[in-house]
């Protein structure tokens, strides 16, 4: 969103109350014609990071398409809890095919509505970060390359959470997860070359592509809302912490996903045919420590013999976002 | 009706155009690409239109994005062959179970490794459990046809339909094809009005998760289907008959059936080579007749049966192999004549392009008029060439790369061809 001047609305919160926003920019959420797009009553776990960014995501594209909006889903948690039949608790015309072609299916949806003359229909294609970054990726470099028009959402959760917790391409170094186990000399996953999904997506030099986390509500609405508006390929990978998977406290979803972002783990930013445009500036700096030591799935860096190197390699990591995208630097956007 | 001297691929092409598809999504395999490089430039020329024509990056997303758009609605068409189709599986396996009706030409290709660009049916048959109906084109004109029809068969079942041509036979074949009009097409062929589709104005969720508790019904709906689908392949027949004065389509074909003692069951393209040789035996006093199956998918057990059960013995002529136990037609065919006395025969046969030629059918059919063929014979074995093989691998462990060697031992491949 555009910069707006911090006005504490609770005293220790940079939580920007909406009574504080002019009216166009207020939050979907807190309207009472919201569409609640993925309704009350589903599966997920407690303080799921995923059902939250997907009702925030798909709540503000319905209400930035006026309600003409279609969406596509990879097979993974946010399909599982959500549409055991006969339930379902999406509000939105919505079509489970696959694990790995949801971008594919997108294009389909996009190219039936375009011959069909429906150019007021909006496409949405959304799945975890397995079915993007892993099994989903040709599918998703097609349609980024074709340039269809179709908003892909990414909530990422950085493992396959659905299966039973096992290591993605998006899983950071260290973590525990079923198949990357804290044993042996180099215990959880390994120190690879990562996968940035939104920096592979702006090398397709697609209109727009914005990173997000839950923990900024105006923030991703406005991403959400910006890509809607823009014909083409646009792509937003939402940073979405899972209680279950993490071994974090259900109450720490939203405190972990500013951690993340305030320690310059995860760079929030947004780009345009592949500049980065703005970037949301780090408030208050953390060390990764404190949003390592939140989650059990880094565990084995704190025990009797703290692994002081492996907690500086991450550290490291998040220094050189900082650097690279200018996350501490004056006048940049919020 | 206009006759017209043009490829296989062309005339299909112009018939998929015909029947006013919304999306068509392409991605490149031989020997399918003619079909969709002519649909594509039908589109970008804006002959052919509302129409979108999506290169896509995959097989597996041609599917994909088919599947998408038949799901908001649109009437959506794609090709592939061989690995095509392969790689596709989890998509068409899909399609079905999700009840969109899209069509798809497969150009029948043979399955590597070793790799292998010419006709086979390995690529369909392995299909043939996917729910999808298969139908096989003898003819370039079949095959135009089987298309208009295909459009008005799944639509109206909620089927996906594969209409099988063979590779480079068909495909790349110069025939004179009768060409329809659109309005006989569209005469035939109604608008797709869909009974799922995806609305904003009226919200579903379309391929949810079924459980144990469901799933034997759902899947046992979609065997029905195929069955609602041998009642109605006859009768679209008969109405296409009626617009377009002529046979097409339809559940089998015999062909001087009648007081026959040995009848050939084949499919797609081959029938054309066997009709000639059972003429020239006939004309020699053999009582001998072909049965052509057109749906494979559903299989048409009663009609084969009734087809078959007057006859002495039966040969089953396929291109394609059920490596393991032998033939994959032959099965299904057996599986018709159960209860009845009538010995069945597997010739497995033209195999990644091998010619199935008239000399080679006439020594075959005189062999099992004779029976003298075995219960499975590989038409035009090349046996010195596996002794030879077996034997190198008996006397050497690293014996080296299987079709390397054999080829070695073919020598000059040009001079093979017959």
């Amino acid at each position: 969103m555009p910069f707006q001047p911090v006005k504490f609305y609770q005293t220790g919160t940079f939580t920007v109350g909406n009574r504080l926003l002019e009216p166009e920019v207020r939050s979907v959420q807190a309207n009472m014609q919201r569409t609640n797009s993925l309704n009350s009553g589903h599966r997920a776990c407690q303080g799921c990071g995923e059902a939250l960014g997907a009702r925030y995501a798909i709540d503000a594209a319905m209400n930035a398409s006026n309600r003409q909006l279609i969406a596509a889903n990879a097979t993974g948690c946010l399909e599982v809890f959500s549409t055991p039949y006969p339930e379902t608790s999406w509000q939105i015309p919505w079509l489970h095919s696959l694990f790995g072609n949801t971008a594919a299916v997108a294009t389909g949806i996009a190219a039936a509505m375009r011959a069909k003359g429906r150019r007021d229909v909006r496409v949405i294609a959304q799945g975890g970060d397995g079915g993007t970054t892993d099994i989903g990726f040709g599918c998703l470099s097609g349609m980024f390359e074709r340039n269809d028009d179709v908003l892909y959402i990414c909530y990422d959760n950085e493992a396959y959470m659905n299966t039973g917790v096992q290591r993605s391409s998006a899983t950071p170094p260290a973590a525990r997860t079923a198949t990357t186990m804290p044993v042996g000399p180099e215990p959880g996953n390994v120190f690879g070359q990562g996968k940035n999904l939104p920096q592979i997506a702006m090398a397709h030099n697609i209109p727009y592509v914005a990173t997000a986390t839950v923990a900024d509500l105006h923030d991703l609405e406005y991403k959400v809302k910006k890509a809607i508006g823009i014909r083409g390929a646009k792509y937003i990978h939402i940073y979405v912490p899972c209680p279950l998977g993490w071994g974090a406290a259900s109450h720490d979803t939203i405190k972990l996903a500013r951690l993340v972002k305030e320690s310059g783990l995860f760079p929030v930013y947004e780009a345009e045919h592949g500049v980065v445009t703005s970037v949301s500036r780090i408030r208050k700096r953390v060390p990764v420590e404190d949003y390592l030591r939140l989650q059990r799935r880094f565990a084995h860096l704190f025990g009797k013999v703290p692994a002081v190197a492996t907690i500086a390699r991450i550290q490291a990591m998040a220094d050189q976002n900082i650097r690279k995208f200018g996350l501490l630097e004056e006048g940049t956007h919020s | 009706m206009s006759l017209k001297q043009c490829e296989g691929s062309r005339a299909v092409a112009e018939a998929v155009a015909l029947c006013r598809p919304e999306v068509i999504c392409a991605y490149p395999i031989s020997p399918q690409t003619h079909i969709v490089e002519a649909l594509g430039e039908m589109v970008k020329s804006g002959e052919l239109q509302p129409c979108e024509f999506i290169n896509v990056e995959s097989e597996f997303a041609a599917m994909s994005v088919a599947i998408g758009a038949s799901a908001a609605g649109a009437r959506a068409y794609t090709a592939t062959a061989s690995q095509g189709l392969l790689f596709m599986v989890e998509a068409v396996y899909n399609a079905a179970g999700l009840g969109l009706p899209i069509v798809m030409t497969v150009a029948n290709r043979a399955i590597g490794a070793p790799i292998n660009i010419w006709n086979d049916h390995s690529d369909s048959m392995s299909q043939r459990d996917c729910g999808w109906i298969q139908l096989f084109a003898e003819t370039n004109q079949e095959a135009l046809d089987l298309h208009i029809q295909a459009f008005r068969l799944g639509e109206e079942l909620s089927l996906p339909v594969m209409v099988c041509m063979d590779g480079f036979i068909l495909t790349h074949a110069y025939e004179r094809v009768d060409m329809p009009t659109q309005e006989q097409v569209d005469a035939f062929l109604p608008p797709f009005v869909p009974r799922q589709v995806l609305d904003p104005d009226e919200p579903v969720s379309i391929g949810a998760m079924v459980g144990p508790e469901a799933f034997t019904e759902v899947r046992y709906l979609a065997h029905a289907k195929q069955m609602q689908a041998l009642e109605l392949i006859p009768q679209q027949a008969a109405e296409f008959r009626k617009i377009f004065a002529r046979d097409s389509g339809g559940l089998v074909r015999p062909y001087r059936c009648e007081d026959a003692e040995t009848i050939v069951v084949a499919l797609g393209s081959v029938l054309g080579t066997i009709k000639d040789v059972v003429d020239e035996m006939r004309a020699e006093g053999h009582r001998i007749g072909v049965l052509g199956v057109v749906s494979f998918r559903p299989f048409p057990l009663a009609a084969v049966r009734d087809a078959l059960q007057a006859a002495r013995r039966v040969v089953v002529l396929e291109k394609s192999l059920a490596v393991g136990i032998g033939g994959i037609v032959s099965t299904d065919v057996r599986m018709a004549l159960s209860g009845l006395p009538l010995p069945t025969r597997t010739v497995i046969a033209g195999l990644g392009g091998r010619a199935i030629t008239k000399a080679s059918l006439h020594k075959l059919l005189r062999q099992a008029q004779q029976d003298e063929l075995e219960q499975l014979t590989f038409l035009d074995l090349d046996g010195k060439l596996i002794e030879r093989h077996l034997l190198r691998e008996k006397q050497m462990r690293r014996s080296g790369p299987l079709a390397e060697n054999i080829l070695r031992d073919v020598g000059v491949v040009a001079a093979r061809i017959a």
